[in-house]
């Protein structure tokens, strides 16, 4: 009597369906028609299935072990502060959230734009340190002679001798990205044991020649400057001042080359495509390894817990580093936890289905699919192929079919 | 079922100088810089959709959210006004609501019965019976969806609030039988044992003595299968369409996410601050129902 209720719900929803789906494997999409192992075939030649396979693949080989050892180091590390309840609280706080939720909220930080997605702001900004952008990115040569790329730098072709002007002029510069503080550009002055020239903006509204520094054309400060010898070595190089103009002073009778130094046109971060079809996986693995490892910290700060004190000080007083009692001790004792864990997440992973629909934007999902997503767009996601999705699920089954042998030899080993 | 009741040993105190604490506090920074960084790590990307959703709708694919750090006053709550006006977030959330809620009860109160059966009731093949529910602890609920998907259609029962009640109580019901189960058989024998020597029936023992007996076990299940059905996407994706919990409508928004960040922020947030609210209203009983479920 007391059980009836719960007998009812697990056959009509659990058992029936169960045999059902295992029975409409074997049919052509959603009629009677027995085709034999024919959808099983398609699971591993249809290029969606095998991208889903490949992917699931990759989660199995990279999420359980990295959800477990974060919450290892996790769990052990929070034992040695005060505010460790606090600490817990806030990595284990995704695990309330939904799935679906957490995936929209790292779909707003894994945006393109530097500007927009906080991920790749924060890298951006560790990039522009090592690597600074330079002062015009998007410039072009506009002097004739002027040849060369933003990446080896432009060089000017005519050869200089010292006491001779170099006029490097450039455009494509929209008057925002004039670097601060530039003055109308000066004509330099040739100088008997240097090399002198200046880098303008050569333009000014209404036209003007090219070539020629005229009334209304900015210097650009701070461009890097090479001097370069006919083979093209670097000998020396400085920066420009603020009407453009720069100087190379004591230089030997011999041909030089002037160039404007390819510091100058590296371009800023420009964002990592995260949710592009590359790096979606990493990204749909780094959201969710975000969401669980609270969960291992938990289970396995518990474990930690349990572990006698005295164990873990006859090691310490014994000799041994906190390392080796780490290794030694903690770890091989907290075995059946990390296991558990482990496992738990073994199993999350086969179904993972919610993060990536909310994570992955549409032009992505094929690159992302993962073995549950391509189950649910088979059958239900306007293809109606009944029998492809069943026989995708019954795979899925087949994969947990392990740990439901595990768990009930386990159960009846303590019964 | 073992507990593991962690020994708390009082620390013994000894003496120390101010050198030794300073030493010591020196040795642990690099950890506490370490922990202070990844609890950063991990409050910054819900803080960001929290200051997406206060961006005011002309900066949208304009300002990244932490502007609204240096400049608060740019921050405003016109998309919640928004979606509130708009009537079908708002019945979105109601119908959440329903769902979650009879998806609670019902299961509880199924697994209830059948995990004091099973723990106290003598009956031809109870072990049996048992080791296939915890058989069914891993089946993925995608084994089910098709078969009942076309039950739900042939039955008429497709696109309601109860037949998604009715299919989180059926895959809900393996784990809670398993924690209640386990629970109710560490009471002790002897208050049943006098209470049907007393006479009283097995109903009335289950109403008056297990059921409150077992309320902490309950309140820790029913905190997850409250999380597990408001946070439910692919039940209510498959067996509804009219029937959008909160999750369902914000998906239905994704395919234009840049031009629909002003809904899709503010929805998100809001169906992320209940399950927020109830956990660190019940912290302590999630858990213990977490350990209980993985930890034996």
């Amino acid at each position: 009597m007391f059980l009836a209720p719960a007998v009812f719900f697990l056959t009509v929803w659990i058992l029936y369906p169960l045999i059902d789906t295992v029975r409409r494997s074997f049919l052509y999409r959603d009629t009677n028609r027995w085709i034999g192992f024919h959808n099983y075939k398609e699971i591993f030649t249809l290029d969606t299935t095998v991208t889903a396979i490949k992917n699931n693949a990759i989660w199995i080989g990279v999420v359980p072990a990295l959800v477990t050892a974060i919450g290892l180091i996790f769990a052990v590390l929070t034992e040695r502060i005060r505010w460790s309840v606090a600490f817990k609280t806030v990595v284990f706080m995704p695990m309330a959230i939904s799935l679906f939720a957490a995936g929209v909220i790292w779909r707003v930080m894994d945006q393109e734009d530097p500007h927009l997605g906080a991920l790749n702001a924060g890298i951006g900004a560790i990039h522009d340190t090592f690597r600074p952008p330079g002062a015009l990115p998007d410039a072009e040569p506009s002097t004739a002679g002027l040849t060369g790329s933003p990446q080896r730098g432009f060089v000017l072709q005519t050869p200089l001798r010292p006491g001779d002007v170099a006029r490097l002029g450039l455009t494509g510069i929209s008057p925002d990205n004039v670097p601060h503080g530039a003055v109308q550009a000066a004509n330099p002055t040739p100088k008997a044991h240097g090399i002198t020239g200046v880098v303008w903006r050569d333009f000014k509204p209404g036209g003007g020649k090219t070539g020629q520094v005229e009334q209304g054309e900015l210097g650009l400060p701070g461009v890097t400057v090479e001097l370069r010898d006919t083979a093209g070595k670097r000998i020396d190089s400085t920066s420009t001042e603020d009407n453009g103009t720069f100087a190379f002073d004591d230089v030997d009778a011999s041909d030089y080359r002037a160039a404007i130094g390819p510091k100058t046109f590296a371009k800023p971060f420009g964002g990592i495509a995260w949710l592009g079809p590359k790096l979606i996986t990493p990204a749909l693995i780094i959201a969710y390894t975000w969401v669980w490892a609270g969960f291992a910290m938990v289970v396995i700060a518990a474990g930690l817990a349990a572990i006698p004190r005295e164990v873990l000080e006859a090691a310490r007083t014994d000799g041994g580093t906190e390392w080796q009692v780490f290794r030694r001790v903690t770890v091989p004792l907290l075995a059946p936890v990390l296991s558990v864990v482990f496992i738990t997440m073994l199993i999350n992973v086969l179904k993972v289905f919610d993060i990536v629909l909310s994570v992955a934007p549409g032009s992505s999902q094929d690159d992302a699919n993962v073995i549950a997503l391509a189950m649910w767009r088979s059958s239900f996601g306007g293809v109606n192929d009944y029998g492809l999705g069943a026989a995708i699920a019954v795979f899925l089954f087949l994969l947990v079919i392990p740990v439901l042998a595990l768990n009930v030899r386990r159960f009846r080993r303590e019964a | 079922m073992t507990t593991a009741a962690a020994e708390v040993h009082a620390p013994t105190i000894v003496e120390e100088s101010i050198a030794a604490k300073i030493g010591r506090l020196v040795a642990k920074t690099p950890v506490h810089l370490f922990l202070m960084a990844v609890a950063l790590l991990w409050l910054v990307p819900t803080l960001g959709l929290f200051l997406t959703s206060l961006l005011p709708a002309a900066d949208f694919g304009q300002l990244g959210w932490w502007k609204i750090v240096s400049k608060p006053s740019i921050s405003t709550w016109e998309n919640y006004h928004e979606i509130f006006r708009n009537s079908s977030i708002t019945h979105s959330l109601v119908t959440t609501l329903e769902i979650a809620i009879g998806g609670t009860v019902l299961p509880i109160l199924v697994a209830a019965l059948a995990g004091y059966a099973f723990a106290w009731l003598d009956f031809p093949g109870r072990e049996w019976i048992f080791l296939i529910v915890i058989g069914l602890l891993v089946v993925p609920l995608q084994m089910a969806l098709i078969p009942i998907f076309s039950l739900y259609n042939r039955v008429g029962i497709f696109d309601t609030v109860f037949s998604l009640i009715l299919f989180h109580t059926a895959f809900g019901l393996p784990f809670a039988i398993f924690l209640l189960r386990n629970f109710f058989i560490g009471i002790p024998k002897d208050i049943l044992e006098s209470a049907r020597i007393d006479g009283a029936s097995e109903l009335r023992i289950f109403v008056r003595l297990i059921l409150p007996l077992g309320l902490p076990a309950i309140a820790s299940l029913g905190i997850f299968q409250f999380l597990w059905t408001w946070n439910d996407l692919i039940v209510a994706l498959t067996f509804g369409r009219n029937t959008q919990p909160i999750t369902v409508a914000i998906f239905s928004q994704l395919t234009e996410f840049g031009s629909n960040i002003d809904i899709i922020a503010p929805a998100a947030f809001i169906s992320l601050a209940i399950p927020l609210v109830v956990f660190f209203a019940f912290q302590r009983y999630f858990v213990q129902g977490l350990l209980a479920g993985s930890v034996k």
